[in-house]
């Protein structure tokens, strides 16, 4: 009995560890998006549908927002008469930082780290996210968060 | 090989009938077509005898088993040893069946349900689950596969459909209190295969590949991410070691995006797996509802009429 039990377990934790694939298929998250002078102030969002990023220059430097809104993960949409981030999912509304600022988001969008390559190419790694939890440190002025150029 | 159609160098032998053989000319010719007109004159007299008594050939007989006759006893046997009927009770009450009282809620999306395996196998005909053609796919039963918009519609209002009358099926048992002793195991089937129902209208939804079903299943997997202990935002997920890449969302999608892994499970969990699951559920259901002693309904009602005379001593 407790063999057969123990059979069945464990052919069931094989059942479920096959969903779970090893390998992945699935878009780059590292990648160069050309170099800091490509960029002018403001929003840019040439590499939206290549990269789901919006490449962002304020005053203190360039900085790259993970186009995934923090409310259920829709890509927001820049509305440049606007001047603001907004979701059509659920209405979350973003400025052009990517801070919330109206409907169901909790938290600014992420942003991904970005350095400069020796050839001086801006280099984007999207696995590696800073973000601003709600009522937490934000982590936006850590050193690969802004390129300060 | 066995040599049984007489090609052993010899001409075949001439006769339909086994009894003409060796007369040789015009003679096996006449016994020949002797033969045929008996055989034909024999077919025509079955065929009559079969129009005239169906119920009396082997075939019949075969299929059918046993004799039917106008009794309350016989009628009884064929619903109860049919083996589609055989679900229904052989008896009920005529007051448990009124439609004021069921509304047939049940029977009514059962039947949808049928009517959804149906178009939804013919639709997979036309259908490729793959991230390239999904959406073309239905583009083409759209607009080029003949009967296909209206295969794809009936299939599509027919999933509205069965949500909303297993909803109301459900309001219905609870108003009537259907739930009460001995119908609450039953009642808990029910509210599993409501939970199935509305997770066919879900993986369902992704089907299509179009904008609506992608950030839909988007949206609902990422609720997934804040499952307690099992999703990588959800509380205790992280602590427990809950990442994007082996939380259950990423279970479900096959992947960290809603990308073509996603597509391949939504279609095989929408086409085989929860059907089956539904379909066993389902069987539960109806079995139950006769082992709960038939529909729950009001007391039985004696007319008048049918009353009989009280027995005097």
């Amino acid at each position: 009995m407790a063999a057969v039990l123990g059979t069945l377990g464990v052919n069931f934790l094989m059942f479920l560890r096959f969903f779970f694939p090893r390998a992945l298929y699935e878009p780059k998250t590292q990648f160069k998006i050309g170099y800091p002078s490509d960029f002018g102030f403001g929003v840019d969002t040439k590499f939206q549908n290549a990269h789901r990023i919006w490449v962002v220059r304020n005053t203190e430097g360039i900085f790259v927002i993970i186009a995934i809104c923090t409310h259920l993960g829709c890509t927001p949409d820049w509305k440049p008469s606007e001047n603001r981030f907004k979701c059509p999912c659920h209405g979350s509304g973003y400025d052009p930082e990517g801070i919330n600022f109206e409907g169901p988001a909790p938290r600014p969008m992420d942003r991904a780290h970005v350095e400069l390559d020796p050839d001086g190419q801006i280099a984007v790694d999207m696995s590696h996210a800073y973000s601003w939890p709600k009522g937490e440190r934000s982590q936006f002025g850590d050193p690969g968060a802004i390129l300060r150029v | 090989m066995p040599e049984t159609n007489g090609h052993n160098g010899q001409p075949p032998a001439g006769g339909a009938n086994s009894g003409g053989d060796g007369n040789g000319g015009g003679g096996k010719l006449a016994n020949v077509i002797a033969g045929a007109k008996a055989v034909h004159a024999k077919a025509h007299e079955e065929l009559k005898e079969t129009l005239k008594a169906p119920e009396k050939t082997d075939v019949w007989k075969s299929v059918l088993r046993v004799k039917h006759d106008e009794t309350p006893r016989s009628r009884a046997l064929g619903v109860l040893s049919n083996v589609f009927l055989h679900l229904h009770p052989a008896k009920i009450n005529r007051d448990a069946v009124a439609y004021k009282y069921t509304w047939g809620m049940g029977g009514m999306t059962f039947y949808v349900y049928i009517t959804l395996v149906f178009t939804g196998t013919l639709l997979m005909f036309y259908y490729h689950p793959s991230k390239v053609v999904a959406f073309r796919d239905i583009l083409y039963l759209e607009n080029d596969v003949p009967f296909g918009k209206l295969l794809r519609n009936m299939h599509r209002w027919g999933a509205h459909l069965m949500v909303i009358m297993v909803e109301l099926h459900m309001f219905r048992v609870f108003l009537t209190g259907s739930y009460k002793k001995p119908r609450e195991f039953n009642w808990v089937v029910g509210v599993l295969l409501l939970v199935l129902t509305l997770l066919l209208s879900f993986t369902g939804y992704l089907l299509p590949d179009d904008q609506l079903g992608f950030w839909a299943v988007t949206v609902g997997t990422n609720m997934a991410r804040a499952t307690p202990l099992l999703g990588h935002a959800g509380p205790f997920g992280p602590q427990l070691g809950m990442t994007p890449f082996n939380d259950v969302r990423f279970g479900l999608l096959g992947g960290s995006i809603v990308d073509s892994n996603a597509l391949l499970r939504a279609y095989i969990w929408h086409c085989v797996a929860i059907p089956i699951i539904a379909s066993l559920f389902m069987i539960v259901h109806f079995w139950r509802v006769r082992k709960d002693g038939g529909i729950s309904g009001p007391a039985p009602v004696q007319l008048e009429r049918e009353m009989k005379e009280p027995r005097k001593l």
